[in-house]
């Protein structure tokens, strides 16, 4: 036995025999995971996570959150001589005095805005492809909660170096506060532990941002990976993909360097947009100070949208009563819109399992055509959330274009209200037709690119039909048609339980599945073989797929 | 009905799928099962998995060199010299982009190698796992409802209502020293969001110069950012200023507001510079259109209206500063803001 | 590294500048006063010259008087300073119509455009052109610039420089590339949106420190690699999603992809 692996076998006894690690090894090792580069969305996240982690306890060493005033006499002259906040100070030490720290901060700072992006696409591959589905609800929501604090953290970050973006998206904070109907000047006194800015707010920001949401993370991540395994990786549908098994390679050793790879590649692209790219030059803003602004006064991209919603939000929805303020203008877009966005998210697939009546647990994957009115949704929302943050850039927009900020504005006020809903239509439209288009290449197999000529000269062109697997694709979903309610009463003429929203029920079902394409069954498909041997080629272009418009007889009612 | 599949007309006019007796056909397409596995160059050929191990181990090569390189640049880019601003400036972009890069090196290196590993030289069959219902047996739910009800029972709680209640009784009252122990946040806001240090009298000074302001000092046209006299010496300055700040500006008398002209001094009118929205500082004039706009969200302020909103969120207008001139011919205030400043609040009214 | 900030930072070093700055300024100022007066000390062949290219090219839309018509502003008044900055930069004569008018190629040569800019003096009195002396970014403390630029600059023209937006469709320019004389005769005179920036509550020293704080800014190297342009967080976040987002996609691909 050779000395490598008799270290091997005394430290694998040593932890079997203290911790039982032969059963974990046993239970994970080989677990199966699919591969998909969509898989790797939420792995990009987690692994900005760490990167966040690492490099925000270097930062931590040497930031200080304090704003008590300051001289600054660093290395920076532009800013010699000026009375600074500690947090301002000790930011700038770390990013001119500390070797490497202007790269540690950058590397965070990027970090910190492709984590939510990446939580973004990987929320966008989660919601098309239906993985959210029976039994994976909980993980959505779990997903949900973390994205909503990840652009809180954000937030937080973004405003403990206290330069004049920080402060000025602070006081915004606080306004917001202040908003708040009843409470909202105690709310915010309490938070600020007194006046805006006041001495309290960012030491109190510090310990939220590096303790307690981190702490809350590391909980809900692990509790996200557990469920991951417990429930196995859903996998796209495909040949030998069935809901009742799990297709792929093993965490060890397939995985294990490929994911563990994946973490160093995100590691390296990030320190290379650290190194290549300045973000946010604390320097030339200046500590802050509630009397400058700067023209572009933005917060960090995920807060945009919230901003582009406060910027479209004219300022006619204040009014006074009673003597009291209500300030609509601000709770409108910072807590209604933001509030009823965060329901749809949270309880959207208790929403569609109510449409589909299905409770079955599913594995596969729907590509998003096959989902037509939940690809429409999706795309819906994203057109809404786009031109919120589109919104939170018009200035910026205006001043690099040349166009007029209060066009812009009332253009996206308008777009805002008409464009979803024609993002709706349009998306439902498209997966409908790529539906048919993949009945007709199943029904008249796959254009082989040769033409042949009759000798009545007319031409066609020759279709070579398609193989099981390549078919497996097209074919390998199941219809959802609606729902058809029982009826209300039994015969003892009492009431089922749940029936008095029946009606909304066969609505809401109705709009999800009363147009669609159904796959093409295996008879349909013998049917069109018959008919090419029957008939000219040319005819075949007739035929169109079918669509259950809405006139499909509905039973019942 | 709907249970059913609506006919299909594939061919206008065509009987669909006649029920041949013979040839019954499924409903669905069946899973036609894992598609031939197809080996990769390297599984055949020595020479191409020997080629790939080569590039892997280049892969981590190149890792090894962008360590070194981060440590050279870190030890080599010196700061310690004396250097002008610069050319120090200069080396810290060296540096940063030294070590950024030779940091991006030596962890995509390890990944690079680590993936191309995976992909070319471990085994590409597909393997199949089997998935179970999460839920667990019929016999295990059964059991697990004993466990619970023998427990149930045997903690009482049913049997000894008062147990019970009164234990929901403290658990209802324990979080309270929470949300008492929180109280310390902060102070009560009293009067604060009310009031600012604007008194009569007080005097103007340029921000952040900190110089008094005569009228003579002013053309038509022109602005000033200001804030009260004492500011500076005040212990919370930064509150105080978030407050207060607020900008003078001097427009023909004629184009005035009639509501602010008892304010105003030959001209001269000062308002509050806080954003009656969100609290930013509103502070981009246009001296031909006299509009005052927010940088943050675009609430538009007209000086000729008493800088009431004509475009935005924000639906007050900004608060004016009455002003007057002291004794000595300096611009001060006539008497403090007539209302609060800033953004709105329950109890503004 | 501290050894280097402690020299360069010493205390006497500021107090030197500033009172070598200071007596500096007095006595030029004295000296050149740039004055109100300053029309007169103009040969009058310049003015003749000057009245001539008015008539030619300005007096469409200011008049033959310049006493201005319409939307164009009467010039009486205005001062050299203000022809200085607006002929300079080649906002004069306008091109088009529009929300404001752009900076473009400079269509006059220097010798014209002081031609022109002391026939306006000519008119009445108002700003002159400031001298070399008195914009001279060596005699400004950068530092003490970059405050006064914070409170009363960023806000339209963006906290490096860059410019912003104002209402229906104007906008404060980017500062980047504008001679020290034309940010000084900009304060002084208010062109367009802009308002005026006194001499009286924004002393020629103060402006001249704005001067020495853009001066120092724009020559810096960017310490952290890559500006993206200093407007703040919206381009940050497009090369967030763009580049870095993009490029991890890109290697996911990669890895999810078989090998041949």
């Amino acid at each position: 036995m050779s000395t490598t692996a008799r270290v091997a076998d005394d430290v694998g006894n040593f932890l079997d025999e203290r911790v039982g690690a032969s059963k974990g090894v046993k239970f994970l090792f080989r677990k199966i995971f699919p591969d998909h580069w969509s898989f790797m969305l939420g792995e990009v996240a987690l692994y900005s996570f760490i990167i966040l982690l690492l490099t925000g306890v270097f930062l931590t060493f040497f930031y200080v959150p304090s704003v008590g005033r300051t001289t600054y006499d660093g290395v920076y002259t532009p800013l010699a001589g000026q009375t600074v906040s500690e947090a301002y100070a000790s930011t700038l030490r770390l990013s001119f005095d500390v070797r490497g720290g202007m790269l540690m901060r950058q590397i965070h700072h990027w970090s910190a805005l492709i984590f939510v992006a990446a939580i973004t696409v990987h929320m966008f591959r989660v919601f098309f492809t239906g993985a959210f589905r029976k039994p994976r609800e909980l993980n959505w929501v779990i997903g949900t909660i973390l994205a909503l604090l990840a652009i809180v953290e954000g937030f937080a970050g973004y405003s403990l170096p206290d330069d004049l973006l920080s402060g000025t998206g602070l006081r915004i904070a606080s306004s917001i506060i202040l908003a708040v109907p009843v409470v909202g000047s105690y709310l915010s006194f309490f938070t600020f532990g007194g006046q805006f800015p006041g001495e309290a707010f960012i030491p109190r920001l510090y310990t939220v941002h590096v303790l307690v949401l981190p702490g809350i993370f590391l909980a809900l991540i692990t509790a996200h990976l557990i469920l991951l395994v417990v429930q196995k990786h859903t996998q796209y549908p495909g040949p030998g993909r069935t809901n009742q098994n799990v297709v792929g390679y093993p965490l060890y050793p397939v995985y294990t360097a490929k994911a563990g790879g994946f973490f160093f590649i995100v590691f390296g692209v990030t320190a290379l947009m650290g190194a290549l790219f300045t973000i946010n030059p604390v320097w030339m803003y200046g500590s802050y100070d509630p009397s400058p602004v700067t023209a572009g006064s933005q917060p960090d991209w995920y807060m945009g949208w919230l901003d582009g919603a406060v910027r479209l939000t004219p300022g006619l929805f204040e009014f006074t009563a009673l003597g009291f303020t209500f300030s609509f203008n601000i709770i409108i877009p910072a807590m209604i819109v933001p509030g009823l966005i965060t329901m749809a998210m949270l309880f959207y697939p208790w929403i569609e399992q109510w449409a589909t009546g299905d409770r079955r647990e599913h594995h596969l994957l729907d590509r998003p055509r096959n989902a037509p009115t939940r690809t429409g949704l999706g795309v819906m929302s994203i057109t809404f959330y786009l031109l919120l943050l589109i919104s939170g850039g018009n200035d910026i927009i205006a001043s690099q274009l040349h166009l007029s900020i209060n066009d812009i504005t009332n253009t996206l006020r308008l777009l805002g209200l008409v464009l979803p809903p024609v993002a709706f239509v349009v998306t439902k439209r498209i997966c409908l037709g790529l539906q048919r288009k993949d009945r007709e290449k199943v029904l008249h197999g796959r254009e082989t690119g040769t033409i042949y000529r009759t000798e009545t000269g007319e031409f066609f062109e020759v279709h070579a039909p398609m193989d099981d697997v390549s078919r497996w694709k097209l074919v390998g979903y199941e219809p959802i048609r609606p729902l058809e309610p029982l009826p209300a009463y039994d015969e003892h003429g009492v009431r089922r339980h749940g029936s008095r929203l029946d009606g909304l029920r066969r609505r809401i079902s109705r709009f999800y599945f009363e147009d669609r394409v159904e796959p093409v069954t295996p008879a349909e498909l013998d049917a069109a073989h018959e008919e090419h041997e029957a008939l000219p080629a040319h005819e075949e272009e007739e035929r169109g797929a079918v669509t259950a418009s809405t006139s499909t007889p509905v039973g019942g009612d | 009905m709907s249970g059913h599949t609506p006919a299909p007309q594939s061919a206008p006019g065509r009987e669909v799928v006649p029920a041949d007796a013979d040839r019954l056909l499924p409903e669905r397409f069946e899973n036609p099962g894992l598609p031939v596995h197809h080996a990769r160059m390297g599984d055949t050929d020595p020479k191409a998995a020997k080629r790939a191990e080569r590039q892997v181990a280049t892969l981590f090569g190149i890792s090894a060199l962008g360590t070194l390189i981060t440590l050279v640049v870190y030890f080599a880019v010196k700061f310690d010299t004396p250097m002008s601003f610069a050319e120090y400036m200069t080396r810290l972009r060296i540096s940063t982009e030294g070590l950024g890069m030779g940091l991006f090196l030596a962890l995509f290196g390890i990944g690079a190698g680590a993936v191309h590993w995976a992909k070319t030289l471990m085994p590409d069959e597909e393997r199949v796992e089997e998935r179970h219902l999460l839920r667990g047996s019929d016999a295990d739910r059964d059991a697990a409802v004993t466990i619970l009800k023998e427990g149930a029972a045997e903690s009482g709680l049913g049997r000894r209502p008062l147990i019970r209640n009164s234990l929901i009784g403290a658990l209802v009252l324990v979080p309270l020293p929470a949300v008492v122990l929180l109280r310390d946040l902060g102070p009560l806001p009293g009067d604060d969001l009310s009031t600012t240090m604007w008194t009569a009298g007080t005097r103007i000074l340029t921000d952040p110069q900190g110089r008094p302001i005569k009228p003579a000092d002013m053309q038509i046209g022109s602005i000033v950012h200001i804030v009260p006299e004492g500011l500076d010496k005040v212990p919370d300055y930064l509150e105080q200023k978030a407050k207060a700040a607020a900008i003078l500006l001097r427009l023909d008398p004629a184009d005035l507001d009639p509501k602010s002209q008892p304010g105003a001094y030959e001209g001269i009118v000062a308002y509050s510079k806080i954003c009656t929205h969100m609290g930013c500082p509103v502070a981009l004039y246009e001296q031909q259109t006299h509009h005052l706009l927010c940088p943050c969200h675009q609430s538009t302020f007209d000086v000729t209206q008493d800088c009431k909103v004509i475009f935005g969120p924000a639906k007050r207008p900004l608060p004016q500063l009455a002003i007057t001139v002291d004794a000595d011919g300096y611009l001060v205030a006539k008497h403090g803001f007539t209302q609060a400043v800033g953004p709105s609040f329950w109890e503004r009214g | 590294m501290t050894a280097l900030a402690a020299r360069r930072r010493h205390p006497l070093a500021g107090v030197v500048l500033v009172i070598v700055g200071l007596v500096a300024t007095g006595v030029l100022y004295a000296a050149l006063a740039p004055g109100r007066a300053g029309a007169a000390e103009d040969p009058a062949s310049d003015i003749e010259a000057g009245r001539a290219l008015f008539l030619a090219n300005c007096a469409t839309c200011h008049g033959m008087d310049a006493a201005g018509r319409n939307n164009a502003p009467s010039l009486i008044g205005v001062g050299a300073a203000s022809v200085d900055f607006q002929v300079g930069t080649g906002r004069m004569p306008l091109q088009a119509t529009g929300p404001q008018a752009p900076q473009t190629q400079v269509r006059f040569s220097d010798d014209e455009i002081r031609q022109l800019a002391a026939y306006v003096a000519s008119l009445g009195p108002g700003p002159g052109i400031p001298s070399a002396e008195e914009v001279d970014p060596a005699t400004g403390d950068p530092s003490r610039g970059a405050a006064i630029f914070r409170t009363n600059c960023a806000m339209c023209h963006n906290f490096a420089g860059k410019g912003g937006a104002l209402t229906r469709g104007k906008y404060a320019p980017n500062l980047d590339g504008t001679s020290p004389t034309h940010i000084f005769e900009a304060m002084l005179t208010g062109p367009q949106s802009m308002p005026v920036f006194d001499n009286g509550t924004m002393t020629p020293q103060d402006k001249r420190d704005i001067i020495a704080y853009l001066t120092t800014t724009s020559k810096q190297p960017s310490p952290g690699g890559f500006s993206l342009g200093f407007v703040g967080p919206v381009n940050e976040g497009l090369v967030a999603w763009i580049v870095a987002l993009a490029a991890l996609i890109g290697c996911a691909v990669w890895l999810g992809s078989k090998s041949s």
